[in-house]
């Protein structure tokens, strides 16, 4: 096991240089630099800009600034930002528990319903349920996601009346200072009364919008699974031993299914943590995503490059994580 | 036992935690805002959005009055001016105070000139150790002339301060107004400096403003507390906050909601709603700006003036008011909008005439198919909020007069710098008044600009415009400098450099219970003053 790890940690080197190298050149490939980017209509004297831009060092080849960043990179420095001259670590550590928070239920959303409605779907395969989880997943994957936001905040918030709008605090009636940057928490710790119902109801939408895609890919990716492995010899043995329908398919069907929904799961992950920019639109809420887009507007290189790395290595740590976890489910891959 | 402690420690937390009856509230006003800010001092800064968060907490020496273009006694309670014009001498406000307790930070003092000269030092002086603290980009000051119209800042005594300038320059008072001369305190620069950690100076705001700073969650939320000791009485509202919202239909979700009670740009869709929303105000201003599209003199047949006249006559103005607009624009005759002081009302648009356009074309010696290039902005402003949908408007009407219009754009940067090179035949773009003085939009036309690089797009150089324009930035009397724009604006239509567009309106909706908001023409924010029933 420790072998396979440090074998899979070797092997995410040369993606992270490879990753430093693309990130660096095409960032700077993208017409514009970020003074010309901040200047309004009145433009800038090209004195003033050549100044400026060797004040950022852009006035350097671009082999050497390459060289200053990776320097800065192995001393753990991920560059200050253009627009707000704060240090790029920690921008994103403020952003970072935002979008984690939401990642996560998202996640959770999507696998409390997306595994039961596949599994569901597969043992009654061709009934009318059967039918319907499916053209349901079908319709939450190819959803625009700024249109299903929205209508959401039109329906559930303004006409039912159930939800908050957007943000991930009540502003009038709640103030306390950030302390873990996880509102759940944050708002357990204020010990105000109402704080933390009030952190639930905010990430209510906006997770549902961040999970229903994963919801339709787990629920697909579960049934097809499912019905594969339905199929299979043992467990034809294991119903003839007179095993209840319940044991046969939650104890030996399922666990194998579910190799490939670990993978999808896995994958569905990095896309979350990767942040979701039109859902963080939407919803006002304050993570990595927007950052990051905005970031490619303003041209601010160090918090593109530094954001993308950050993004990467979360990523990266969480497809090991998941290689790890096959291992756990299906002893056959450590042998393989 | 430490067993059911726990228990009962999480379940008292989780009932407080679910129960409905909030602690913190008072008077506290929400106003969903659409970005956060680069920091919060306004002299390093561009955007109005950084503007906007930095307001609440600072004041100028002179400030413009709530909702207008007018300048009145900010800090300093009175100014006057030499008769040469050279030097305009400030009489400071006594007894103003600095925040308190922010950031740790107790002035010891009162603000004084002290506290201007540093201000002024840090932008101009190099030696000023706050100069290239948080990047010392001071874009206004500098795009402003500030560097080549001040000869010195003198502090008279610790109430008075004079201001030297190389020329005589009647805008200066308004420069003046504007944010990036807001006043800082030099006590709290020396503490942060003491204290090793001068880039806190700008994150976390002191001044003598309306409202303290108490927080800024990055992308989320910026608050704001009503400062007791505010010279001119405290605000009518305990708290202040910014919320965050990028998107515009969220944000009139939420005001509509009462999840906040002032929104900023509406999307123009949603204004018909609003206005017969019974829970909403929607409060409407001309905006500050004008979007044109200029003739490249300098490249035929665009020195002709009957060629420019004619191409005024050839576009169909209402159409792209209605069309690309949607209510939110009014048609522009003047180099100025209509809300500044000298507009010329005498002065009447061509109308929309294609035939005769296409005679004068023809008169004029122009042959057709005549092929030219017609630039558009890549970037959305509230003047012009969607250029390649005009330019292919015009190209359409510019089709019925035999000119065939190429459409041509470049990203931003590349696009502005070819375009003040003098690259294009015809180009869209526009403006937006900083400081609510003629001056701010009558220099773009003037000689200066029309060099290579220069602001004028036209490239048109009109001596007796400019001699106008030139000596109206020089003297004070406002009634002489009137008849002087006035005089300008009848030569600008006569000579056609640019087809005026439009002026845009703001729209700011406010929710029913906020009380005295006004809609600034700067397209500002600002709170004091208001109330909530």
């Amino acid at each position: 096991m420790l072998k396979l790890i440090f074998r899979r940690v070797a092997l995410t080197l040369p993606t992270f240089v490879a990753l430093m190298f693309v990130t660096f050149v095409a960032v700077r490939m993208v017409p514009g630099d970020p003074i010309e980017a901040r200047t309004g209509e009145r433009g800038i004297a090209p004195e003033r800009l050549a100044a400026l831009r060797h004040d950022l060092g852009l006035d350097q080849p671009v082999w050497k600034q390459f060289l200053d960043y990776a320097y800065g990179l192995l001393h753990g420095d991920f560059g200050v930002s253009i627009v707000t001259k704060t240090p790029v670590l920690h921008e994103f550590l403020i952003l970072f528990p935002a979008t984690l928070e939401l990642a996560l239920c998202a996640l959770v959303f999507a696998i409390v319903l997306g595994i039961p409605a596949g599994v569901l779907a597969a043992v009654k395969r061709g009934s009318v349920l059967d039918h319907s989880v499916m053209t349901v997943a079908l319709a939450g994957y190819s959803m625009p996601i700024f249109w299903w936001g929205l209508l959401l905040i039109m329906f559930v918030s303004e006409y039912l009346g159930l939800t908050p709008v957007s943000g991930r605090m009540d502003l009038i009636n709640y103030y306390f200072e950030p302390v873990t940057g996880f509102m759940l928490i944050d708002s357990l710790l204020s010990g105000q009364e109402g704080a933390f119902g009030a952190a639930v109801a905010h990430l209510i939408l906006p997770s549902i919008v961040l999970g229903t895609i994963p919801l339709a890919v787990i629920a697909r990716m579960t049934r097809s699974s499912m019905l594969e492995v339905l199929g299979e010899d043992y467990v034809r043995t294991a119903r003839a031993k007179g095993l209840s329908p319940l044991r046969v398919v939650g104890l030996h069907a399922l666990r194998n299914a579910l190799i490939p929904v670990v993978t999808v799961v896995g994958l569905q992950t990095g896309t979350l943590l990767a942040g979701a920019v039109l859902t963080e639109t939407i919803f006002a809420w304050p993570g990595v995503g927007k950052w990051l887009i905005e970031s490619i507007s303003r041209r601010d290189y160090p918090a593109l490059q530094g954001g993308i790395m950050l993004i990467s290595a979360i990523v990266i740590l969480v497809n090991l994580i998941v290689d790890m976890l096959y291992v756990a489910i299906n002893p056959r891959i450590r042998h393989g | 036992m430490p067993v059911i402690s726990t228990k009962a420690a999480i379940a008292a937390a989780l009932l407080t935690a679910f129960a409905a009856a909030p602690a913190y509230a008072a008077k506290t006003l929400v106003y969903c805002s659409e970005g956060s800010p680069e920091n919060f001092t306004p002299a390093l800064n561009t955007t109005g959005t950084s503007f906007d968060a930095a307001r609440p907490v600072y004041n100028q020496l002179v400030e413009f009055e709530r909702g207008t273009t007018k300048v009145v006694p900010g800090l300093a309670e009175s100014w006057t001016v030499s008769d040469d014009g050279k030097e305009l001498t400030f009489k400071l406000r006594k007894g103003v105070k600095f925040h308190s307790g922010v950031n740790g930070f107790t002035p010891s003092r009162d603000f004084n000139a002290d506290d201007v000269i540093f201000t002024f030092d840090r932008m101009w002086k190099p030696e000023n150790p706050y100069h290239k603290v948080t990047g010392g980009a001071y874009d206004y000051f500098n795009d402003m002339g500030m560097p080549d119209l001040l000869a010195s800042i003198d502090k008279v005594d610790d109430y008075t301060v004079k201001f030297v300038l190389k020329e005589p320059n009647a805008p200066m008072l308004a420069n003046l107004a504007m944010d990036f001369a807001t006043i800082h305190s030099k006590e709290y620069a020396d503490f942060l400096l003491k204290k090793g950690t001068p880039e806190q100076f700008d994150q976390i705001p002191v001044g003598t403003g309306p409202f303290s700073f108490v927080n800024y969650q990055k992308d989320a939320v910026i608050r704001y507390k009503a400062f007791p000791a505010y010279f001119e009485g405290p605000a009518k509202i305990d708290n202040l906050v910014y919320a965050i919202t990028p998107d515009p239909t969220a944000r009139y979700a939420k005001l509509k909601k009462g999840e906040c009670h002032v929104m900023i740009a509406p999307n123009p869709a949603d204004i018909a709603g609003m206005k017969t929303d019974p829970a909403v105000n929607l409060l409407s201003q001309p905006g500050l700006n004008i979007a044109y599209w200029a003739f490249n003199v300098e490249k035929p047949p665009f020195d002709k003036k009957e060629v420019r006249q004619a191409f005024n006559m050839a576009i169909d103005k209402a159409a792209i008011i209605k069309d690309v607009y949607q209510g939110a624009g009014q048609g522009a005759i003047n180099p100025i909008p209509p809300t500044i002081w000298s507009y010329n009302k005498d002065v009447k648009d061509y109308a929309y005439d294609p035939e005769k356009a296409k005679k004068m074309l023809a008169d004029a010696g122009v042959k057709t198919p005549l092929d030219i290039d017609l630039w558009w902005m890549p970037v959305q402003r509230p003047y012009n909020p969607n250029a390649k949908r005009i330019a292919e408007m015009m190209q359409a009407d510019l089709a019925k007069i035999g000119v065939n219009a190429k459409l041509v754009s470049y990203e931003w940067g590349e696009y502005r710098k070819r375009m003040q090179e003098g690259e294009h035949t015809t180009g869209q773009l526009g403006w937006t008044g900083d400081n609510g003085d003629p001056d701010n939009f009558f220099f773009l036309l003037g000689c200066p600009a029309a060099r290579k690089g220069g602001q004028n797009l036209a490239k048109w150089c009109n001596k007796e415009f400019d001699d106008l324009i030139t000596k109206a930035r020089t003297i004070s009397d406002l009634s002489e400098r009137t008849k002087l724009y006035e005089q300008a604006q009848v030569i600008f239509k006569e000579e056609a450099p640019w087809f005026t567009i439009a002026h845009s309106v703001v729209y700011e909706p406010t929710r029913k219970e906020v009380v005295d908001y006004k809609v600034s023409p700067f397209g500002r924010h600002e709170f004091y003053g208001v109330e909530l029933k």
